[in-house]
């Protein structure tokens, strides 16, 4: 969806602004949010791309206004509700009221926590030969689905080159809407500044961005 | 209590009360992001990669198998990619849609890494941003932005700093910043106040 999410090469945002001795947590209910989003993960609730995508959808003035962690949350509560696991109710009441849904891989306990830091794997079998190969010429299609996707505006309609070819893995636009792991073949697929930003870009810039093979056709 | 807080409370009472999560199992997320990640685990890699040719080598060419072979940071997953700096080339490493970082290498990303001016102008005007951050590359340095909009990690393999000969790999590793693992800083440099 083109959401306020997809901010490359926007302008107006400001500098960067790092903070000195930056903590991990700066309130402690930020640190609950993490834990919450990665157990319930876990347990089967939802997946990361679904994840991803319930925070995209967030209206962009609660895009744009929210701490990251204020983000988690409403993203977290918004799923939860919606997948029948929790309802609004319960949560404006600070209990549960109805009986729990049963989740896939059941309740998440102290046992579980090895588990969720372990990098999850995406890569999967290949579903068909590999369509492009390092030093193809591609370009990114223009496309704009209105459901979740990782292929940013910004590379739209531009040609780059195919650089890796990063094996095949879980297509996020199809997971997100759990619709299955559709796999796909990814490149690392590398474009020149010039291209992507006009004549007047830097000659020194070069961006890549990990694309699916459906986001590309031959260029 | 703020609002917020108040709703993360309520929240953690339904899931709690549903029989969803154990609240010490988040006790225990929680703990295990604060003890067991960090950048620490990354400039342990890169200080080894500084150290060890063969290590260097296989870093590039497969980082995932590479570090699975160092017991201390063995969680890395199967998504991680090294990208060196040389003389020519300057990466830095972006997620413009969210935030994706490699948390196993550097731990929680920082707010600017997921915040608008950096999401935002990383891919447009890098030179601008590394700016913000008080570097500056000679002109003719090629800039290489890494946008994580896949699984993949990336980890920026920083260039080791001069005047470093004959240094072990834990005196290097002291060196070795989380921004130059990101591609927003450089490495200290030796005898410089940490």
């Amino acid at each position: 969806m083109n959401g306020v999410h997809d901010m490359g090469g926007m302008d107006g945002f400001g500098k960067v602004e790092p903070e000195p001795n930056e903590p991990m947590f700066h309130t402690e209910w930020e640190g609950r949010v993490l834990a919450m989003v990665r157990a319930m993960g876990a347990a089967g609730a939802f997946n990361i791309d679904t994840s991803r995508f319930y925070r995209e959808t967030l209206p962009p003035n609660v895009y744009l206004n929210s701490s990251y962690y204020k983000k988690w949350f409403l993203g977290l509560e918004d799923m939860l509700v919606d997948k029948g696991y929790i309802a609004a109710e319960e949560v404006a009441a600070g209990h549960a009221l109805a009986p729990a849904k049963p989740l896939k891989h059941g309740k998440f306990t102290v046992d579980d926590v090895e588990r969720v830091m372990v990098r999850g794997k995406f890569g999967r079998d290949a579903q068909a030969p590999a369509k492009f190969k390092p030093g193809d010429r591609v370009r990114a299609k223009n496309i704009h689905p209105a459901t979740h996707t990782r292929l940013p505006r910004y590379v739209r309609g531009h040609v780059g080159v195919v650089e890796l070819n990063l094996g095949c893995s879980v297509f996020p636009d199809s997971a997100a809407m759990e619709a299955g792991e559709n796999p796909q073949w990814l490149y690392t697929v590398v474009f020149d500044g010039a291209e992507l930003w006009g004549p007047d870009a830097d000659p020194t810039i070069r961006v890549s961005v990990d694309a699916f093979e459906p986001y590309l056709e031959p260029a | 209590m703020s609002e917020t807080e108040l709703r993360v409370r309520a929240l953690e009472t339904v899931l709690t009360e549903k029989g969803y999560v154990e609240p010490a199992a988040l006790d225990a997320i929680i703990q295990a992001y604060e003890t067991k990640i960090g950048p620490r685990n990354g400039a342990q890699v890169v200080a080894k990669a500084w150290s060890d040719p063969a290590f260097k080598r296989s870093l590039l060419e497969d980082a995932s198998k590479a570090v699975s072979t160092l017991g201390h940071v063995s969680r890395v997953g199967d998504h991680l990619v090294a990208v060196e700096n040389t003389p020519l080339r300057h990466n830095m490493v972006v997620c413009t849609l969210c935030s994706c970082y490699p948390w196993e290498m550097l731990g929680l990303p920082p707010i600017w890494y997921k915040a608008a001016p950096y999401r935002s102008r990383a891919v447009k005007d890098p030179r601008g941003v590394l700016a913000d951050f008080g570097v500056s590359l000679p002109k003719e340095t090629e800039i290489r932005v890494w946008d994580s909009t896949a699984e993949t990690r990336f980890l920026v393999l920083p260039m080791r700093p001069e005047g470093t000969d004959g240094w072990s790999e834990q005196q290097l590793a002291e060196l070795v910043t989380r921004d130059s693992m990101i591609g927003t800083g450089f490495p200290k440099a030796p005898g410089a106040p940490s």
